[in-house]
């Protein structure tokens, strides 16, 4: 719907006053409307050019040699023969571009092509680039590569065993990459004020985002020394990063990054790729535009996917299930290289205390490097595992205590406009606005624990699980003092207004975004406005499209920038039109006296007005988040500008004779804090449930681990479309959305996040919903028919009636943690820094 | 998966002709129909076909013909979609358009054929992956490799029998018609297949898969159920064709009962089918059945879902088939 079709209450916003975050729904002409998105039709339409859709003339295609070694020293590679095959135009290997990177400053540990280690089964080792891709794939098979192999490192268990062979040189120990050691308040006074403790490990395995693109890159370094890379990637900032640094000495300003529409990305096109700088250096060798398309298998090699977390969690609650204390361990499987796994770590411990209150709290994480594909960013970064974790125990909690999980839950929801005991800033907070939606929806009160049947013999049961997210992280990747968010504007004498802001578009929405936001403060049609995004050549710098910050970032930049628009604009038509500033409102293309609405004149003669008195019109607007409270070393990670929170109940029907298990039906219920646009929102919403469905139900990164003849062949077990398990329509059950608004006073006409957030309580949900339906716990993720199976073996024999890890002190690899870092509670009077320093650092390191 | 490889590819306009051409090039040849099993395998390099020699242009065989004699007779070109929907074969052959309509997805079965299903390769997750993939596990005896990584020890390849309508056919009784250069013949549908993941099939490579042909009706009752992880697109990991013949009281006068997804062939429950003869179809009946019913499977670690519950729960399934026997 174009503002046309919908001419009803006028804007009272004037054209001086600022907008506020909880502006009534009636001043609001396109925040909160169903439009459709900017790029709907053309995607529909298959006319949006993705990066493998781009051809340049001269174009050469380019492979990869990937490693077929887990672990391994390249003691020698001859491309002598590869060289000379038909259509060859270049070949690189890892010595043409030794620089490593990586997207965390701290842990630079990658290169484009391995140096001299292999470290999983995908590494890549050499590129070839020729006429056609079947000769490039054809050239790489005649490359030889000679490896010395080393010993593998399979699990965060074999890691925590194994001081060498270490798979990097830096770290904190062995095969440790990460170690975080973090206490807020006093734990064993809390412990000791609790009526109840409850012990628990549990296992979260790896998955991986199956965007239904597969990633590619198009690089042509032209004659004027210029290079331009057109990528599937939601991060072109830091792209345009790492390539400045892998091809030192081209100038930074000479390399352009254009982040193509991304087929989804849900963080796993938020690292620079080797591939990507390969395919640069490759057009800089050859002279030619070079092209990379990757494979299914290529995609899963590129993983950057969620961790598999185990967690040992104890906790103390009152008895009315109040958490007094939450002593909260995680053992990260980080896979072969660092990416963002430094802040995954930290998410792993840092929004526990978001949801409810806990009063004191202990989070020890720590990450390994394995020879895995790395994990990295996945939906919901390195905060689903633990809110998995949580959740179930939650449910454990309230039935060992005999109350019902929602009511519990509602007991502790931690205050808005508060602070956790780890400092990070509550702004509005819903969540308990979201339990009564699903709990009221589902018929929670009357049909939980009831343990019907359906026709077929299953049995139904219900699941409750709610979580929070965050709406950006409140510090940069690296360290700078700069905003996070830029915005142009460029307002022309055709009436047309261009959005220039460095955000990718991955799907979700948010060039569209920017068109609402302008176009509810400058009064036009979103539809007709011009949005350029992600090409470093053209657009402010934006950080990228991950950690849900885009809406929240870029909408802030963008409203500053059209209300600087506005005052320009306003002042030229009020000039024209003799009417005080004060006066004039913005609204259906028009700019007009509020009192005497007929008195006015177009957008178009307005901004001529604007542009006659005071020349060409441009205007920028940023956004940089609120400082952080945390103070302490390790209090970057877990800052927001604003927390969503989502709560849900999920249906089962098992199976009792084979674990096999159907999901009917979800209720859902979002604070977004205030919905731009709800129709899209839903989308998210839905999208999040499905995809949180895939992780419940089946979706997991397991690897072939078999030796033969002390050959130890450690893989991939299903990197295709057809066996890495994903739901497909059949298994989408009814989702049942609710959008509960809580406007937040750091976004946008009040918005927060939507992207993330709603996934994170179907896992657990589905958990707790199997065991109200047959009584069994499934401690481990995903929630596997045959696990289901496997514990209801179990309770038939009569022993617990659980499936997961062992709770014995063999259930988590043995780390020694150090001391840890100790913090005040804002209610013990502290102030966000640390009052120790543990020197553990020094004394663990070897 | 890589995209196709370059081949050369032929359109014969009889089935004398397509006969002849793959004579003419041996094993650089293949035959294609939907293409839906082969190009997958092409572009995993499984299968390297130099000469591509499709079937679609070849004359009668894509009917469904209803013999004077009760028997049906399925061209091999019949479009899966066309035989989940046939009206006759709804009606009389229910076990055999449900197998059909529980072929992966509407959209490869608007592709695939009745032919290329009967005759589809074995599958194993060892093998059914990129060509880098092996490469990295050094490839296994199906295709590039020595040995078997599923059964190291073992001298065979353990890869396994996919197909959705095999176990049916097989149980009913089905005959298959074949043709070759020497002229055609007629054999059961079960004498087809052999227990082996590589030679998985008896006929010749020359020899062309014409007719499906289905006994006729009687007093016999088929079902087919499968056992997959989602209900669309995934191939069985446990099919199980039953099927009854009664006499007038009831009385099971002789059981073949078929598991698909267990092995590389189509097994015969043998001792499950004893169990039913000379019994009606009662519930206790069924679930001794059942319970006999896995002996003879070899289900390995080479499919999608745990083996352990494979097996563990592969008596419910077949009491379940069973029961629709009734
Ligand atoms: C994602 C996916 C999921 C699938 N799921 C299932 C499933 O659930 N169940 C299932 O049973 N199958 C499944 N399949 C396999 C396949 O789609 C079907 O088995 C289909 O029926 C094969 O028929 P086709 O005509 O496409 O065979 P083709 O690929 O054309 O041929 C298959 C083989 O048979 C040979 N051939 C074909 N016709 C003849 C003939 N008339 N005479 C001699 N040789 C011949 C070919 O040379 C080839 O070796 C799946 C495939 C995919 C890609
Ligand atoms: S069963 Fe063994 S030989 Fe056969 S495909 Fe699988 S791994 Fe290869």
């Amino acid at each position: 719907m174009g503002l046309d079709e919908q001419k009803t209450a006028p804007s009272v916003v004037r054209a001086d006053a600022p907008w506020r975050h909880d502006a009534k729904k009636d001043e609001l002409r396109v925040i909160g409307k169903p439009i459709r998105k900017i790029d709907a039709r053309s995607k529909v339409a298959g006319l949006t050019k993705f990066a493998d859709d781009l051809k340049l003339p001269r174009m050469l295609h380019m492979k990869l040699l990937r490693s077929t070694a887990a672990h391994a020293v390249i003691k020698h590679i001859d491309v002598s023969k590869a060289k000379s095959m038909p259509g060859v135009k270049g070949v690189l290997t890892g010595q043409d571009m030794p620089i490593p990177f990586g997207i965390l400053p701290v842990s630079q540990d990658e290169h484009a092509l391995c140096l001299d280690t292999v470290r999983f089964v995908g590494d890549p080792v050499v590129a070839i680039a020729a006429m056609e891709e079947e000769q490039a794939w054809d050239a790489c098979r005649a490359v030889e590569v000679e490896y010395q192999t080393l010993q593998t490192i399979g699990s965060s268990h074999e890691a925590a065993a194994t001081d060498e062979p270490r798979l990097h040189d830096y770290g904190v120990r062995g095969n440790i990459h990460r170690l975080e050691n973090l206490e807020f308040g006093d734990l064993k006074d809390g412990f000791a004020r609790a009526d109840h403790i409850r012990e628990d490990t549990v296992f979260f395995e790896g998955n991986t985002h199956l965007p239904m693109e597969q990633h590619a890159t198009l690089a042509h370094f032209d004659k004027d020394g210029k290079l331009t890379i057109w990528s599937s990637t939601q991060t072109p900032h830091y792209l345009h990063r790492a390539l400045a640094r892998v091809l030192h000495p081209l100038p930074a300003h000479h390399i352009r990054v254009i982040a193509c529409p991304n087929g989804g990305g849900f963080g796993g096109k938020s690292d620079p790729f080797n591939h990507e700088i390969a395919a640069a250096k490759m057009s800089m060798l050859t002279g030619r535009p070079v092209k990379i398309a990757l494979t299914r298998e290529e995609v899963f090699w590129c993983h950057r996917g969620r961790h598999p977390v185990l967690m040992r969690s104890k906790m103390g609650v009152t008895k009315t299930g109040r958490i007094t204390a939450l002593d909260f361990e995680s053992y990260l499987d980080g896979g072969a290289y660092g990416s963002y796994g430094t802040a995954s770590t930290f998410y792993t411990g840092a929004l526990q205390t978001v949801t409810y209150a806990v009063e004191n709290y202990h989070f020890r994480g720590v990450r390994f490097f394995t020879c895995k594909a790395p994990c990295g960013p996945k939906r919901g970064h390195g905060t689903v595992q633990p809110r998995f974790a949580i959740e179930v125990q939650l449910d454990k909690v309230a039935c060992d205590l005999g109350l019902d999980p929602a009511e519990m839950r509602k007991q502790n929801l931690a205050p808005r406009e508060s602070l956790t005991a780890n400092f990070l800033r509550i702004g509005s907070m819903g969540l308990g606005a979201c339990i009564d939606k699903v709990v009221e929806g589902s018929g929670w009160k009357a049909r939980r624990g009831k343990q019907e049947r359906t026709k077929d013999g299953r049995i139904r049961g219900l699941g409750l699980a709610c979580s929070s997210y965050l709406s950006g992280a409140g510090l940069p990747i690296y360290w700078n003092g700069l905003p996070h968010s830029g915005v142009q504007l460029k307002l022309d004498r055709s009436g047309l207004v261009t959005v220039f802001c460095g955000s990718t578009d991955i799907g979700q929405g948010s060039d569209s975004v920017l068109s609402w936001i302008v176009g509810e403060v400058l009064g036009v049609d979103p539809l007709g406005i011009r949005v350029v995004t992600s090409d470093t050549d053209l657009t402010p710098v934006d950080l990228g499209s991950y950690s849900s910050r885009v809406t929240v970032m870029t909408g802030n930049a963008a409203m500053q920038a059209a209300e600087r628009a506005r005052d320009i604009v306003a002042r030229g038509a009020a000039e024209h039109l003799q009417v005080p500033v004060n006066r004039l409102v913005f609204a259906d293309a028009r700019v007009f006296d509020s009192e005497n609405p007929d008195k006015g004149i177009s957008f178009q003669d307005a901004v001529i007005a604007a542009e006659a008195r005071c020349g060409t019109i441009g205007t920028v607007g940023s956004y940089t988040p609120p400082k952080t409270a945390a103070k302490f070393r390790g209090g970057g990670v877990g800052p927001s500008p604003s927390y969503s929170y989502s709560a849900c109940v999920v249906e089962v029907e098992v199976d009792p004779d084979t674990g096999i298990y159907r999901v009917p039906k979800v209720w859902m219920a979002h604070d977004i804090g205030r919905a731009l646009n709800a129709a899209v929102a839903m989308g998210q919403i839905e999208g999040s449930v499905y995809m949180g469905l895939g992780e419940a139900m089946m979706e997991e990164m397991a690897y072939r681990d078999r030796s033969h003849k002390g050959h130890r062949v450690f893989v991939h077990k299903i990197p295709s479309l057809l066996e890495y398990k994903s739901p497909s329509t059949m298994e989408m059950p009814e989702v049942v959305t609710y959008v509960v608004e809580d406007p937040d006073k750091n976004g946008p006409f009040g918005a927060k996040e939507v992207g993330q957030g709603p996934l994170l309580p179907i896992m657990p949900a589905v958990a707790n919903a199997v065991f109200d339906a047959v009584g069994v716990r499934v401690d481990e993720n995903p929630i596997s028919f045959e696990k289901v199976f496997a514990a209801l073996l179990a309770k038939k024999e009569g022993k617990d009636a659980r499936f997961g890890p062992s709770l014995g002190k063999d259930g988590v690899p043995q780390v020694d943690f150090g001391d840890s870092l100790k913090v005040k509670t804002p209610w013990q009077g502290g102030d966000g820094t640390a009052w120790n320093e543990p020197k553990r650092d020094k004394k663990a390191a070897k | 998966m890589l995209r196709l490889p370059t081949f050369s590819y032929h359109r014969p306009k009889t089935a004398a002709e397509a006969v002849r051409l793959k004579k003419e090039h041996g094993k650089d040849a293949m035959f294609v129909a939907g293409g839906t099993d082969l190009y997958p395998n092409m572009k995993r390099r499984h299968q390297t076909p130099t000469h591509v020699i499709s079937l679609q242009d070849v004359p009668g065989l894509a009917s469904v013909d209803v013999q004077q004699d009760g028997t049906v007779a399925i061209g091999a070109m019949c479009r899966l979609s066309d035989l989940e929907r046939h009206a006759h074969l709804l009606a009389h052959y229910p076990a055999f358009a449900h197998a059909v309509k529980e072929i992966s997805t509407p959209l490869l079965r608007n592709m695939g054929t009745i032919g290329g299903n009967l005759l589809l390769d074995t599958r194993c997750t060892y093998y059914d992956q990129s060509h880098e993939w092996r490469e990295s596990i050094d490839f296994c005896m199906k295709k590039d490799g020595a040995i078997c990584w599923v059964a190291p020890g073992s001298p065979r390849c353990w890869a396994v029998q996919s197909s959705d309508t095999v176990p049916v056919v097989c149980a009913i009784e089905a005959k298959v018609e074949l043709v070759s250069p020497e002229g055609s013949r007629t054999i059961a549908a079960s004498d087809l297949y052999r227990d082996d993941g590589i030679q998985y099939l008896t006929k010749k490579p020359e020899e062309l898969l014409t007719r499906l042909l289905l006994p006729a009706p009687g007093n016999w009752k088929a079902s087919y159920l499968k056992l997959r992880r989602r209900d669309t697109f995934d191939f069985p990991v446990l099919g199980v064709g039953a099927c009854v013949w009664t006499d007038a009281q009831g009385v099971v006068t002789k059981a073949s009962i078929r598991l698909g997804g267990a092995g590389s062939f189509a097994i015969p429950a043998v001792d499950a089918e004893k169990a039913l003869l000379g019994h009606k179809l009662t519930d206790e009946v069924i679930a001794a059945a059942g319970e006999k019913a896995m002996k003879p499977a070899r289900t390995m670690d080479n499919t999608d879902l745990d083996v352990y519950w494979r097996r563990k729960v592969a008596p419910v399934f077949v009491a379940r088939a069973l029961l629709a026997c009734k």
